[in-house]
């Protein structure tokens, strides 16, 4: 199944509703259809384009490429427009033969990259997608709908791949056709090149509910957009969360249009998520867990389950607040030791997953065993009644404000500077991001400080990988095959640092 | 022969209803709406005449109807007076408990 199917049943039958942007000025679902239609018999007649890139701020464009690119039968491949230059030009090269989409204000950023054909963001909106429908328009067969760069541990970015069998899966498995009221409407704020941001628009669509996009996110423009527009539903990272709520309270806003607001891409810090149910009494929450390689959501804490566990006294429940909640019904998962055996409930091991959503493939590499598990490198465990708790990256990676940060990265930018013999990175729990950033040092001659060492990461990475506390150590603790004990770090770090 | 594949598109003989094979059947068969094969949705042939009396319990849209001998799930699509049979067997509807939105 494609999922240009599930924006062809919606746009046959949902006729007048907006699917796309404001009520005053949106597009209906049959529009949407018409224009990614026109956009594909363009990409098509493009030459040799394996790929359908995007590079810019989140908007109508992306739900218009996501399916152009699947009526033209090849992945759409929305790409981190934070990246640096030198990074986003190389991924840009991967796509190649491509064509790529990107902000009219972003183009001096590119280089010139043979077979990859630039087209600015407003002659696609203006010109091209406005263009009549083609009549004869055959659409391609390619099975990966979409592309997405992952944030590794080391080297280059994997591209996840995201089959249509796997997308429409999910939505078909989670979302009921149509389901939504009319006056419903979903205020869109991950980024495009984030797996929430594209599994937002096809269960969306699916269900009959309006995309409004914020094209960059701040809790002033996030909390003025979701009152004008009467937004219903939202997804937001656990950082956006605790901010929107401040701006809220400030302006006595109480968004009576309000439903849902889904939460995840790290963890949340229970005051903050304590503090939004008692500001929003009439609103539901959900947190969601989920990964790029299993597109989206494969396990949910909701509504019912957070007024029970905020309103008990037994702290085994009040503690499901922390907790993902328990796997969708329409996918398997289980907790495994080292070994590869599923533990007891209460005993932390590697989260498996399977399921008709999860793909577990990076561009030339399947990652599913033979039986279709996927090994998540996410450590978690499982209570007695089932729900999950998800501990953190396996092989710790930094999920700072729903942001992915590879401590490697920061140490070998570190191990270049004079004063630094040896280096660890590693996330320490914080309540505003989830996660901060720590770096231990271990000095030459005692040439390093805080405030050097910061300037120095800061100058080579960008602010938000730059480690925000600082530990000076005469050694780092390795085990005996010289592998560092990061969580022996982990947890003599408790305390707070020299410098915060 | 009626090649119900996974995502193939449909519609009623006898009725407005129109509809999408979410699971294919185990083996080859006949879908039925109002009791009259269905058509492809492709069809250019306007619906005539009335759903079978025993095959008009209706398609609602949204909901899934399953077979459970040959394992045919079928998504309603747009909402009609006939109801679903395969090789003559009604389907009956899939309950399913909606989950919370959560992107």
């Amino acid at each position: 199944m494609r999922t240009t199917l599930l924006l062809e049943i919606a746009a046959d039958a949902g006729c007048d509703r907006i699917a796309i942007g404001g009520l005053a000025n949106g597009l209906t679902g049959a529009m949407l259809r018409d224009r990614a239609k026109t956009v594909a018999s363009w990409v098509q007649g493009q030459g040799e384009a394996q790929q359908l890139a995007f590079i810019g701020l989140n908007g109508e464009t992306v739900p218009l490429l996501l399916f152009a690119a699947g009526y033209a039968g090849i992945p759409f491949v929305p790409i981190n427009y934070r990246l640096p230059d030198a990074d986003l030009n190389r991924l840009v090269a991967r796509t190649s033969p491509s064509v790529l989409v990107i902000d009219d204000d972003m183009i001096p950023r590119l280089d010139a990259v043979a077979g990859v054909t630039v087209i600015p963001r407003s002659q696609l909106e203006n010109e091209i997608a406005t263009g009549p429908v083609p009549e004869d328009f055959v659409e391609g067969e390619g099975e990966i709908a979409v592309l997405l760069f992952t944030s590794g541990t080391t080297g280059e970015p994997k591209a996840a791949v995201l089959r249509h069998e796997n997308l429409t899966s999910y939505v078909m498995g989670t979302t009921e056709f149509l389901g939504c009221d009319e006056d419903e409407a979903a205020l869109v704020s991950v980024p495009p090149y984030h797996i929430a941001g594209i599994s937002a628009i096809l269960t969306s669509i699916y269900s009959g509910r309006r995309i409004v996009y914020l094209p960059a996110f701040t809790p002033e423009s996030w909390a003025e957009m979701a009152a004008a527009e009467r937004i219903s539903q939202a997804m937001v990272v656990p950082t956006m969360l605790d901010r929107i709520l401040d701006i809220l309270e400030q302006k006595d806003e109480h968004l009576p249009a309000l439903r849902a607001l889904s939460y995840g891409g790290g963890r949340m810090p229970e005051p903050v998520i304590a503090r939004a149910l008692k500001a929003l009494p009439h609103v539901d929450f959900v947190n969601a867990y989920g990964l790029t390689e299993t597109s989206s959501t494969i396990a949910l804490l909701g509504a019912d389950d957070h007024r029970i566990a905020i309103a008990s006294d037994d702290p085994e429940i009040r503690q499901r607040l922390c907790s993902v909640g328990k796997p969708l019904p329409t996918i398997e998962l289980e907790i495994r030791d080292e070994q590869g055996q599923c533990v007891p409930a209460g005993t932390s091991g590697e989260i498996h997953v399977r399921g008709d959503q999860v793909s577990g493939e990076y561009l030339g590499k399947q990652g599913l065993c033979a039986q279709g598990w996927f090994a998540t490198n996410d450590a978690g465990w499982l209570d007695r009644d089932g729900y999950l708790y998800v501990e953190g990256r396996l092989d710790d990676v930094i999920v700072r404000g729903g942001e992915n940060i590879s401590p490697g990265e920061i140490e070998d930018v570190l191990r270049t500077h004079p004063g630094v013999a040896d280096v660890a990175v590693l996330g320490l729990p914080d309540d505003q991001w989830g996660e901060k950033i720590a770096a231990v040092i271990v000095a030459r001659d005692g040439a390093a400080d805080a405030a050097n060492l910061s300037d120095y990461v800061r100058s080579r990475l960008r602010s938000t990988k730059t480690p925000e506390c600082w530990h000076f150590r005469d050694e780092l603790p390795y085990n005996e095959t010289g592998k560092l004990l990061r969580r022996v770090l982990k947890s003599e770090l408790s305390e707070p640092a020299t410098i915060g | 022969m009626m090649e119900l594949k996974p995502g193939s598109r449909w519609k009623s003989a006898v009725c407005s209803s129109e509809m999408v094979v979410v699971r294919p059947p185990k083996a080859s068969g006949v879908l039925e709406c109002g009791g009259a094969p269905v058509r492809a949705q492709d069809s250019t042939d306007a619906p005539s005449g009335e759903p079978d009396a025993a095959h008009s319990s209706g398609v609602l849209i949204g909901k899934r109807y399953v077979d459970d001998d040959s394992g045919i799930e079928v998504l309603g699509a747009k909402p009609g007076k006939g109801s679903l049979s395969f090789d003559g067997r009604p389907l009956r509807l899939k309950e399913a408990k909606p989950l919370p939105a959560s992107d």
